[in-house]
């Protein structure tokens, strides 16, 4: 292609840092969502979605 | 776009990596959280599912996070002033405090609701007095008005064990209360230690530590007092189920070194502490760490202890 009046040079230090912190707050994002889905899988194994107090692992059945 | 316009963009006042937002939530403050909530969840009569437990702490943890992120937004302006906290994020001009309030209050709301969801109301509810304690009644009331700012703010510090405890259980106990009492009659102590050796910081900073508004020799005085009374307390967890031989050993021992600790501040004058630098003052501070981390620790490995059957 010939010259677009574009050239990729080397990532400015900005860009580094927003991608570290983009790529940062995708990773703790995706954490948050695995949590819930574990908390979810967990809150249902032992026995109906309850709020709390945690249930006990040897416990089934509940609620508030 | 020309190459000219993407390299005029330059890095603004404000515009922060992934790490200043991380040193937001004060990561060892944090730690310490998550160390004795695990503890208080751990020592309770109750077990907990795995997964439930990691949540609880996780969410304990960001909750204690974002009271950090909260006082760093209203301290902003004292943090500048204090080679101690002159580097945090918001007074080195990384983060805005706007940003550091946003960050504060997202954080607390979703931690006090994910805790609620993941533990009951009785955690959640005591997570977020200790959100409202250490953000409101400590950073912005107690730390500007009175010497005894840390005396009383000290609670906020001492409830992640109730809480951990609270995941577990659903209530509280005599137990989860003493646990809270071994921090809250430590942090004295430990912080006056740490002003006796970094006076000049409050004082340029107008923060009213004892040291500041009392004079050293009050606060050695102080710090004696409250580390006798600090005794009992850690020692009357004995008479208690989740205490056993390693936190004896450990308390006996801790105990005797923190009150002879106290003993040498307190005997101590200025001259001496000067001619070599606050050496006592510092190994004092050094072991005020290791005297707690010791102490819930000792808990941890006593449950360690009876869950192996090797003692009932």
């Amino acid at each position: 292609m010939g010259d677009l009046g574009m050239s990729f040079r080397e990532p400015h230090d900005l860009h580094k840092r927003r991608f570290g912190l983009n790529l940062g707050l995708g990773l703790v994002l995706g954490f948050l969502v695995a949590v819930v889905f574990g908390l979810t899988v967990a809150k249902v194994s032992v026995g109906g979605f309850q709020t709390g107090p945690a249930a006990p692992q040897t416990q089934s059945g509940g609620g508030n | 776009m020309s190459d000219v316009s993407i390299n005029q963009i330059d890095a603004m006042p404000g515009d922060a990596g992934f790490g200043d937002y991380f040193a937001l939530l004060k990561p060892r403050v944090m730690s310490l959280v998550v160390f004795t909530a695990l503890v208080g969840m751990a020592a309770a009569p109750v077990a907990v599912h795995p997964m439930i437990g990691f949540a609880a702490i996780l969410f304990i943890a960001v909750g204690a996070g974002a009271s950090g992120a909260l006082n760093m937004w209203w301290d902003a302006d004292i943090d500048r002033l204090m080679r101690r906290t002159a580097r945090r994020p918001v007074p080195a001009g990384k983060v805005s405090a706007d940003e550091a309030l946003a960050i504060g209050l997202t954080l607390s709301v979703m931690s006090v609701v994910m805790l609620w969801l993941a533990a009951g109301v009785v955690p959640a509810a005591l997570l977020a007095f200790t959100i409202f304690f250490y953000a409101v009644v400590y950073s912005m009331w107690l730390k500007r008005s009175t010497p005894q700012n840390i005396v009383i703010g000290g609670a906020a510090g001492a409830f992640p064990p109730m809480i951990g405890w609270a995941v577990a259980t659903g209530g509280i106990s005599v137990e989860s209360i003493l646990m809270f009492a071994l921090i809250f009659a430590w942090t004295p102590p430990h912080f006056w230690a740490l002003a006796l050796f970094m006076n000049a910081d409050y004082e340029n900073a107008g923060v009213p530590m004892l040291t500041v508004t009392h004079g050293r020799r009050v606060t050695r005085r102080h710090i004696l007092a409250y580390t006798v009374v600090l005794v009992p307390v850690a020692l009357a967890l004995l008479l208690t189920s989740i205490a056993g031989p390693t936190y004896l050993v450990v308390s006996v021992v801790m105990n005797a070194l923190f009150l002879y600790g106290a003993i040498t501040i307190w005997r101590r004058d200025e001259a001496a502490a000067e001619a070599d630098r606050y050496k006592a003052e510092k190994s004092f501070f050094k072991l005020s760490l290791a005297y707690l981390f010791l102490h819930f620790g000792a808990i941890l490995v006593d449950v360690g202890l009876r869950a192996w059957g090797i003692w009932a």
